[in-house]
């Protein structure tokens, strides 16, 4: 018990991930989808600046001071940049969404799959009734 | 919302602090937290709330899409163009050294350069993200409205030449 | 400790939100949770020492997303088909879940100073930032001057997504997969056309 005490974040962590899949790969619901994939990220993120923490570190900006101790800079670097990278990525899933709405009236997958296949067939069909 | 005369003085006096806070996070980002990412997305920020609040038309007369179009490559440019400068300098690719003499104020200013590269990029792209949402939907009117003139224009055609038009042909 | 409990408080917040938003089934308040997540995940980098990460996800999660996530729900449907919860994907779910969890106890403890994330390089950054670039702002220095490859890759990524987004949203392009006399005008003119009359209809 004491051991899920002191690794407490990583636990919360991976139960956020756990949410974030989720919601990612059950949800028909595109928005919810991307909003999935957003608790999906950060739980990554809050997983990296988890591990660069150090106990009774500060933020790494140099006080002058040569006894103080500096959590870890790496990980703030690279999330930094991750969720930049994210929030273009979410950008581009969400204009699709909106395209997909426009080209078929629903952001529901399910419904999407089942126009796509229904306009595939009656595309076939009348490709093939002049010929024959 | 253009009509209410609170949002409009309050609009107007937290825009130019919000551009002034982003340039003060994009060139104190060596000292304090802040650097090119926040301040890009500090400034659009502003951006977003004047087109809010006066109107998405007046902000893209005030902001044209032809700036974050520049915008966009001149951040890129600016990252790389440091890098090749640091190359014809004799050093490394982005090897802030060979700036200047003064090893310190060498990295001072290729962090500097660097930094309002993407400063310049995060902040054209955000912009133009949001007027590419948020103009949507003028977007289909207008595309609605050429395509129906594009049918109107191939049926005169077609009335004229007393031949069946095909779309592809009327433009 | 305290810090500990205000450490452990605000990622149990997080869980909170996060179960909140994958019940919640009109759309504006889900984006609306999302946000808020995003802040509460920036009160909690700023308790892990990250400020510079706080400040980039209070501006860009809790900010520019959520005017995106606005605008597009400006543009399509604002409520969600109600669904059950769905067996197998929960089944994945939670199998992925366990395996990782397992992995925990290999992990070094939280916060321990001799992990070996903490002795490989960090420690030459922290002092170069001081002795070799003279920038106070550690993660300034490695995101520009150590690492500046990354950063450059970085910036190239959000231009291709705004290219990507322009080229979507507000580019003219004609899909192949239309046939003779259908262009993706007719398409997009037909449906907004469908959507003018169903919004007069409802109104």
């Amino acid at each position: 018990m004491s051991d899920i005490a002191a690794q407490w974040n990583y636990y919360v962590v991976i139960v956020l991930m756990m949410l974030g899949f989720y919601a990612v790969i059950a949800r028909g619901n595109m928005v919810k989808k991307m909003v999935g994939l957003n608790i999906f990220q950060t739980s990554v993120f809050m997983l990296y600046i988890s591990v660069g923490k150090i106990d009774g570190g500060t933020a790494p900006i140099l006080t002058g001071d040569a006894a103080s101790v500096y959590s870890n800079p790496l990980p703030h670097v690279l999330i930094l940049t991750a969720i930049v990278v994210g929030v273009a990525t979410t950008a581009v899933g969400y204009a699709l969404i909106i395209r997909i709405h426009e080209a078929y009236g629903t952001i529901e997958d399910d419904e999407v799959a089942a126009l796509v296949d229904a306009d595939q067939e009656a595309r076939e069909r009348a490709d093939a009734g002049p010929a024959s | 919302m253009q009509d209410d005369p609170v949002i409009r003085v309050v609009a107007k006096v937290l825009i130019p602090t919000i551009m002034l806070f982003a340039l003060y996070v994009q060139f104190h980002g060596d000292y304090g937290p802040g650097g090119g990412f926040q301040a890009g997305v500090i400034f659009a920020a502003a951006l977003v709330l004047h087109a809010v609040v006066f109107g998405l038309h007046r902000a893209r007369q005030v902001w044209p899409m032809r700036y974050n179009l520049m915008g966009v490559s001149a951040g890129v440019l600016l990252y790389g163009g440091t890098g090749v400068w640091s190359m014809l300098a004799g050093a490394n690719y982005l090897d802030y050294f060979a700036l200047k003499a003064d090893p310190k104020a060498a990295q001072h200013l290729g962090i500097l350069l660097v930094e309002f590269g993407v400063g310049l990029t995060v902040a054209s792209v955000m912009v133009a993200l949001f007027f590419a949402f948020a103009g949507r939907l003028t977007h289909i009117r207008l595309v609605a409205k050429t395509a129906a003139h594009e049918t109107a224009e191939a049926g005169k055609a077609a009335a004229d030449n007393g031949a069946p038009a095909r779309d592809g042909d009327a433009g | 400790m305290g810090m500990f409990a205000v450490n452990a408080f605000l990622i149990f917040l997080l869980v909170i939100i996060a179960v909140v938003a994958l019940n919640v089934h009109r759309l504006f308040a889900l984006v609306m949770l999302s946000g808020a997540f995003s802040l509460t995940a920036a009160a909690q980098f700023v308790v892990l020492d990250a400020v510079d990460v706080a400040f980039t996800e209070a501006a860009v999660g809790a900010g520019i997303s959520t005017v995106l996530a606005l605008a597009t729900l400006s543009l399509v449907p604002r409520e969600e088909k109600p669904h059950a919860i769905a067996p197998l994907p929960a089944l994945i779910a939670v199998a992925t879940g366990a395996l990782l969890m397992v992995s925990i106890g290999d992990l070094p403890q939280f916060g321990a100073a001799d992990a070996p994330v903490h002795i490989h390089v960090a420690p030459d950054y922290i002092s170069g930032s001081e002795k070799l670039i003279g920038v106070p702002n550690v993660v300034t220095s490695v995101l520009a001057s150590y690492r500046g490859y990354d950063t450059l890759g970085e910036t190239v990524v959000i231009f291709t997504a705004a290219i990507a987004v322009l080229l979507i949203l507000a580019g003219w392009t004609r899909a192949p997969h239309l046939r003779d006399g259908e262009t993706e005008n007719t398409h997009i003119a037909q449906n907004a056309q469908d959507r003018e009359d169903g919004q007069k209809d409802a109104g």
